[in-house]
């Protein structure tokens, strides 16, 4: 065991914190499409400087980084609390996709302009009736001439506003078994066929979308991984999204927890004493302090696991689910410290320095990316070895 | 950057898996607890053959000169075996002998307790202190002291007793002085004896060369250790409910397949997890990042004191009411688990811990 970073991993990191330091583009507009630019900005600044999509290959415009690069990067661009990259799903998620699955032809169109930010993806998996399980959509896409026509609706879908790319999943054959049916499209947004409509939620805000598909057409040439192999190529895409996760996560929280603690010393508890004086008060902040750290060992471990055995520990399949139970009891203490004054919601409702905001975004962490339900199953049924639930 | 076990931990993890596994079957724990004394010489002997009491205490001084990490290398078999063995006890005042004694105190004891030719333990707990060791009132009245102390794991098998008294002084208390009544506790875990030790006017060999700061990180040392032994106690239960889950049919299939009984073996997984985690970065801080090592401890032994405790309860759910006789061994794991939970300060205690040297 060590749990040092080798002296060119620590080279890497000062590296990137210097860079970060120099090159922090400041506070992100209030305004919702001059932040989107604002960050569309930020990552042509990164992109420019070598740091976007580093763990791509060098041919493709990344730096081939390692593992332990690419979990230092996500710890250091959370940590210098910098703005969101705008093609965050292009980069984590649509980019690795096409890597993997694409042609040669596929890669040099599509992978430029995600690191660029020229253009933006949106990922059009789930619909209304099709959530968790996913392989029983009903989005149809039938064939017409050299390419496909599709109609169907798909929901969730973030930054559809922003995007050129929709990492489409369609049903090509309904007569296949449903896992069999499947193909994984790129959708030109830009259409008639697409409409785009926000879904306001909880917060007020809205971050994602309804789409409706009403005879969208596709070209041949835009299908990844071949006709009817778009599940292999889904899960590709949402193991990236999970695998990349837990490292920004994990510095996300312990960025949230230094600010509770502040919230916790300058907010009156009983007696005319702060709240973290209060002994509850204390024992949920260590306990979440525990936690946190959990997190951050259990990211470290199961990096190493994949390292030397290619493959992730037990302890990388409940990175999501925790993170999102540790960000939710984090968000909760913070209401409670509050008192009535969570009740007040401060300024336009909106970002990290409203606690009332965060508590209710963190609703959904046990929701987003695989519900705790999934995850639960999925380390039921691949790691302990359970038999399948019916 | 590397979480990993290195070849040679890996190798002791083996030894000890395969060791314990052979030594301690299920009738074995059982009769052992039902023992007054709880172990046998030879199975003690044979442990001391491996070096297991020097693990952690110096070459110079006789042991083995391992690390932090190596200990909870072992502990976590001991727990997974549920092996009851004075092991801990034994490894507990040595390793405050290394941070308090003299050298005088070290060459005396150290080499023999490393050898394992001698036994000791170490007694905390007394009504002032709870398990704070340095919140203890009894004072050494020129060389004797007098008191009680409670919860003193395998005292009456260990040829002394270092106990905490005043101010963070530690004194060696011989087993068999006249001023030191050892009586046995009807404990809730019979897979370790425990006993109460009162003293009155015990000849007391005072630690003369103790510093505050060694002596919190011998404790950090110690509740790492039991934290690692809830580690391989929660593992082994765990193990013992997924076995359980895929062979149990109710309603004509296996209860693993619901939700229900999954998704409390899913959870289980994760926190034996977590608690592993934090009971190898604790004992590597111990051994190579002293500035987090003691923060470290106390956020292990929190975090594995609970999830001990939950793990085996699980457990015993999944198992349904077959878990709850005393034929089946599962009692055993809840106890041990729920004893370690609150040997040497329980997650209530260690997480006010955490928050003080957090500065909250």
């Amino acid at each position: 065991m060590d749990l040092t970073l080798s002296p060119s991993e620590q080279a890497f990191r000062d590296e990137l914190r210097a860079w970060l330091e120099a090159n922090h583009p400041g506070a992100l507009p209030r305004e919702e499409q001059g932040s989107f630019e604002f960050r569309r900005a930020w990552q042509r600044r990164l992109h420019d400087a070598g740091w976007a999509g580093i763990s791509w290959p060098e041919r493709y415009g990344g730096r081939g980084a390692s593992l332990i690069e690419q979990a230092i990067f996500n710890e250091e661009i959370v940590r210098a609390r910098t703005p969101q990259l705008a093609n965050v799903l292009g980069l984590a998620m649509g980019g690795p996709t096409v890597i993997a699955h694409g042609t040669e032809e596929q890669r040099q169109r599509y992978l430029p302009p995600i690191l660029s930010a020229d253009e933006i993806w949106c990922q059009g998996f789930s619909e209304p009736e099709s959530g968790s399980d996913l392989a029983s959509l009903k989005t149809r896409a039938t064939r017409s001439g050299d390419g496909w026509v599709i109609t169907g609706q798909k929901v969730w879908t973030t930054y559809a506003q922003h995007a050129k790319w929709c990492m489409l999943l369609a049903r090509t054959n309904p007569d296949a078994p449903r896992h069999q049916g499947l193909s994984y499209f790129l959708m030109d947004m830009e259409q008639e066929g697409v409409q785009v409509r926000p879904l306001r939620q909880i917060t007020g805000e809205a971050e994602f979308n309804e789409l409706f598909l009403e005879q969208a057409r596709v070209p041949e040439s835009n299908i990844i991984g071949g006709e009817g192999n778009g599940w292999a190529v889904a899960i590709t895409t949402l193991m990236h999204e999970r695998a990349t996760l837990a490292f920004g996560l994990q510095v996300s929280v312990q960025i949230a927890l230094q600010e509770l603690v502040e919230h916790a010393e300058r907010s009156p508890g009983s007696n005319g004493r702060a709240a973290a004086a209060d002994p509850l008060v204390r024992q949920r902040l260590a306990q979440l302090m525990i936690e946190a750290e959990v997190l951050r060992l259990n990211a470290y471990r199961g990096l190493s696991a994949t390292m030397q055995g290619g493959v992730p520990g037990p302890e990388g399949s409940l990175a999501k689910w925790h993170w999102s139970e540790v960000n939710q009891a984090l968000t909760e203490l913070a209401m409670d410290i509050s008192g009535v004054r969570a009740l007040a919601i401060e300024g336009d409702g909106v970002g990290d320095n409203n606690w009332t905001y965060r508590f209710l975004r963190a609703r959904a962490n046990s929701i987003e990316g695989g519900t705790t339900e999934i995850l639960k199953n999925i380390v039921a049924e691949r790691v302990l070895g359970l038999p399948r639930m019916r | 950057m590397n979480f990993q076990l290195s070849d040679d931990q890996r190798a002791i993890k083996r030894t000890a898996r395969d060791l314990l596994a052979s030594r301690y079957r299920p009738e074995t724990v059982r009769e052992l607890a039902d023992d007054e004394r709880g172990f046998t010489d030879e199975q003690w002997l044979e442990l001391a053959e491996l070096g297991w009491p020097g693990v952690i205490v110096p070459e110079a001084d006789g042991g083995l000169g391992l690390g932090a990490i190596e200990l909870v290398v072992i502990q976590e078999e001991i727990g997974y075996a549920l092996a009851p063995t004075p092991l801990l006890s034994t490894v507990s005042a040595a390793l405050l002998l290394v941070a308090a004694g003299d050298q005088e105190q070290r060459s005396r004891w150290l080499p023999s307790l490393a050898a394992g030719e001698t036994r000791g333990t170490v007694a905390v707990w007394d009504e002032r202190s709870g398990w704070a060791p340095d919140g203890s009132e009894l004072e050494s009245v020129d060389g004797r002291l007098t008191g009680t102390k409670v919860a003193v794991a395998d005292a009456a098998s260990a040829e002394f007793v270092i106990v905490a008294g005043a101010d963070a002084r530690h004194s060696l208390v011989r087993s068999d002085d006249p001023g030191a009544e050892i009586a046995p506790e009807r404990s809730l875990d019979p897979t370790r004896k425990f006993y109460t030790v009162k003293l009155s006017g015990a000849c007391a060999d005072q630690l003369r060369a103790g510093d505050g700061e060694r002596i919190t990180r011998a404790y950090a040392t110690i509740v790492t250790a039991v934290a690692a032994e809830n580690v391989g106690v929660a593992q082994r239960a765990l193990e013992m409910a997924v076995a359980h889950a895929k062979d149990r049919k109710q309603f004509g299939r296996a209860i693993g397949s619901y939700q229900a009984v999954s998704h409390r073996c899913a959870q289980m997984l994760l926190e034996v997890e977590g608690a592993r985690s934090l009971c190898y970065w604790a004992g590597w801080a111990l051994d190579h990042d002293p500035a987090v090592a003691v923060r470290a401890a106390s956020m292990a032994k929190a975090y594995a004191s609970d999830a001990g405790f939950r793990v085996t309860a699980a457990a015993l759910q999944v198992h349904g009411g077959i878990g709850f006789t005393w034929e089946h061994d599962l009692h055993f794991f809840l106890k041990r688990a729920k004893a370690n939970g609150h040997a040497f300060g329980d997650g209530r205690w260690h997480r006010d811990r955490v928050a003080e040297l957090s500065g909250i």
